[in-house]
């Protein structure tokens, strides 16, 4: 059953590395010290001096918004508050806030249905995203969508998509309109690995490459479609060997600290809006929680886990603002602001009406609209 | 008789036919290590192993077109789809192979083989989460669509289905995998093609399929409070259509609603209000009304979406208004 493979990762220009990614039947976690972590390679400026502290609170802060709204989420959930599928982004944070962290205005992000950190990280109001998980009226997109799909085109979210893969062409197309009308925009399509395994990805990643489009495909890879194992959805673990086949570039890494993760996908994106090169970017990282509130999660060990929240970008986070002197008395204090924000969430999205029930005529054609 | 849910009386049908039979395979999604995303395969990939139990990567087009291909190859594979939402990825395969191959081979190829899965809405599962397949799948020929509420009809028109030798689509229900109910003992066949008379009646005929039925019957119950008795008839095969059991009830009533889950829009309650139409105009006291689906994609909002599935209090407004009952 073990399986161990050692692929060469190709340069992804400044972004040289040649990852090797362990895997076999028990337990699956990144290699300790191996040189695919964000922090390697090109993107390997030491601590503090890669960013400022206020910066590094900044980022921070952000992963914990995220991580305290999907907990109050999970919560309200127990509670009966939310229904219908709920798919937590816990461990997966830092991705989100790179992402949002590095892209211009006019970027956009297409993503799935584990999309409430996206929306969170590019400036959704959290009391909206909770609504919407309430099905209120006062929600992101009024109530109609849930946790699987937010939108907020004006904050560059275009949108969480629940059918596996689908979304991949979707947002080739939004770069084939950039390259159109030559915005200067670049569209980061976010995809489970076991996206990678579907139709529609091929074909959008193959017309994207082909054309040359300013988009970067990013794979949180996550290590398990549901309760599957990536190693029983590819015949190979570095997913990223796909690449060449569609003429674009690529790199691979732990997400193990958000900085380095932005930086890192920062250059990969510029290359994508400036010089004609899409990419295909492989990120490991794990989620914490079961896939959605419905799965228990027994096909992962306790060993498992844990070596992974060694690893956690949000422990790494609060490590590094100690070590620039931030007390415990600091950190509470931050976290005792994003509590507030989200008790402040669940607050508004109890207070909030249902939808009207005239609201479900609306939207489907442009001719239902008042 | 044992006491069984829908579920259970599904992996029985399972179990006993891969017992029977060699040839027969299960593939799909979470299908084996994971013992079923709703739990219906539980225990077979510990009792056959992964030779006939077959966990597959997200790849609906891929994997029925593989059970397609096995199917020809004298495999007698279950293809299950997480839910039927998912089997619009593998569409093709199924229109235009599953479909088609006996008929371009020229008879050459047999298709025994069976897609099976939850359809419909479930719970808040918002638009792409809750579809009604049939009128997709009874929309062309080629195939045979199944459609189950009970659990003895889950467990003898699945053991059907696995023996036949046509493609067949299999509709189950996400929220009715708990419903429990009496499983005849021992070998239970339901031949594909026959309605069953769920409850019988003498004033209006109401025809339903799948989580239809609850609604119907309680539709019913209320209507007999009121002193309209109604005769409910569970289609449970939905291509070919039992004609004879809806047409002998409605010589009977003379009046006839359509109770089900799915669009308004053409498909199968319209086919099914068309051959009443034109099998017995003359016994019609009045129009054949359908209760289905507001013509809507389904809200996420609870409210709302209690207002485009159909309910019994729009079931029973239907009902009185065939029965010019005013209220
Ligand atoms: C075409 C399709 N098939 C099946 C599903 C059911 N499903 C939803 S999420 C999921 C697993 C996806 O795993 P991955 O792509 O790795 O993303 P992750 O959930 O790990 O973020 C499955 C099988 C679906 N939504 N769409
Ligand atoms: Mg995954």
């Amino acid at each position: 059953m073990s399986r161990d493979t050692a692929v060469q990762a190709e340069p992804a220009g400044a972004a040289s590395e040649h990852g090797k990614f362990a895997s076999d039947a028990g337990v699956q976690r990144p290699r300790d010290g191996g040189d695919e972590r964000a922090g390697s390679g090109a993107a390997s400026e030491g601590g503090a001096a890669r960013a400022s502290v206020d910066e590094q609170r900044r980022l921070y802060t952000e992963m914990l918004r995220i991580r305290r709204f999907e907990e109050t989420a999970a919560r309200a959930y127990t509670q009966g508050k939310i229904s219908g599928f709920l798919h937590l982004y816990i461990g997966q944070e830092a991705i989100a806030v790179a992402t949002a962290d590095l892209m211009r205005p006019g970027d956009r992000v297409v993503t799935t249905y584990r999309d409430h950190g996206f929306a969170i990280a590019l400036g959704c109001d959290s009391g909206a995203c909770m609504a919407e998980l309430f099905g209120k009226a006062t929600g992101l997109v009024g109530g109609v969508g849930g946790s699987m799909h937010f939108f907020a085109r004006d904050k560059g979210l275009w949108g969480g998509y629940a059918i596996v893969g689908s979304h991949v062409p979707v947002a080739a197309g939004h770069a084939f309109a950039s390259k159109y009308n030559q915005d200067g925009a670049v569209t980061f399509c976010f995809l489970g690995e076991g996206a990678m395994h579907i139709g529609a990805t091929a074909e959008g990643m193959n017309l994207a490459g082909l054309w040359k489009l300013p988009i970067v495909f990013v794979i949180e890879n996550n290590l398990y479609a549901m309760g599957t194992p990536l190693r029983r959805q590819s015949p190979v673990d570095d997913l990223t060997t796909r690449a060449p086949g569609w003429a674009l570039d690529h790199d691979r890494w732990v997400v193990d600290d958000v900085v380095a993760t932005r930086n890192r996908l920062a250059r990969i994106a510029e290359r994508a809006r400036n010089e004609e090169r899409p990419a295909l970017v492989e990120l490991l990282t794990y989620r914490f929680r079961g896939h959605s509130m419905s799965d228990p999660g027994k096909y992962r060990t306790k060993e498992e886990v844990d070596a992974w929240r060694k690893t956690d970008p949000l422990a790494r986070g609060e490590a590094e603002l100690r070590g620039a002197g931030l007390s415990d008395a600091d950190l509470e204090s931050i976290d005792a602001a994003v509590v507030a924000e989200m008790d402040a969430a669940v607050a508004f999205a109890d207070a909030s009406p249902p939808p009207a029930p005239e609201h479900r005529f609306r939207h489907h054609l442009v001719e239902d609209d008042p | 008789m044992a006491t069984l849910q829908i579920r259970e009386a599904l992996r029985h049908a399972i179990d006993e036919e891969m017992a029977r039979d060699e040839r027969v395979f299960v593939i799909g999604e979470e299908v084996g290590h994971y013992d079923g995303a709703y739990k219906v395969t539980e225990g077979l990939l510990a009792k056959y192993g992964e030779r006939r139990v077959v966990d597959t990567p997200i790849a609906e087009a891929g994997f029925a077109g593989v059970g397609i291909g096995a199917a020809m190859a004298g495999l007698r594979p279950i293809v299950e789809f997480m839910t039927f939402n998912f089997s619009a990825v593998a569409f093709d395969q199924i229109l235009n192979n599953a479909a088609k191959l006996r008929q371009l081979s020229n008879g050459q190829f047999t298709l025994p083989i069976v897609f099976r899965g939850p359809n419909a809405a479930a719970h808040m599962l918002s638009s792409t989460h809750s579809q009604a397949f049939e009128s997709f799948y009874c929309g062309f020929p080629g195939v045979k669509v199944v459609s189950v509420a009970t659990p003895a009809d889950a467990k003898g028109l699945l053991k059907s289905a696995i023996r036949d030798d046509n493609p067949i689509i299999f509709f189950e229900s996400e929220v009715m995998y708990s419903v429990k109910g009496e499983v005849p003992d021992g070998e239970h066949l339901i031949p594909i093609g026959k309605a069953e008379i769920k409850r019988p009646g003498s004033g209006v005929t109401v025809v339903t399929w799948g989580q239809g039925l609850a609604i119907a019957l309680a539709a019913a119950e209320l209507a007999q409070a009121e002193g309209l008795s109604c005769e409910v008839i569970d289609l449970r095969t939905l291509r070919p259509l039992d004609d004879d059991a809806v047409v002998a009830s409605v010589r009977k009533t003379n009046r006839c609603v359509l109770v089900y889950h799915g669009w308004p829009y053409g498909g199968t309650g319209a086919e099914v209000s068309d051959r009443v139409m034109r099998l017995c105009f003359d016994d019609l006291d009045a129009p054949i009304l359908r209760v289905c689906y507001e013509d809507l994609n389904m809200p996420y909002a609870e409210n709302l979406e209690h207002l485009v599935i159909p309910s019994p209090a729009r079931a029973l407004e239907a009902i009185r208004e065939v029965a010019y009952r005013q209220h």
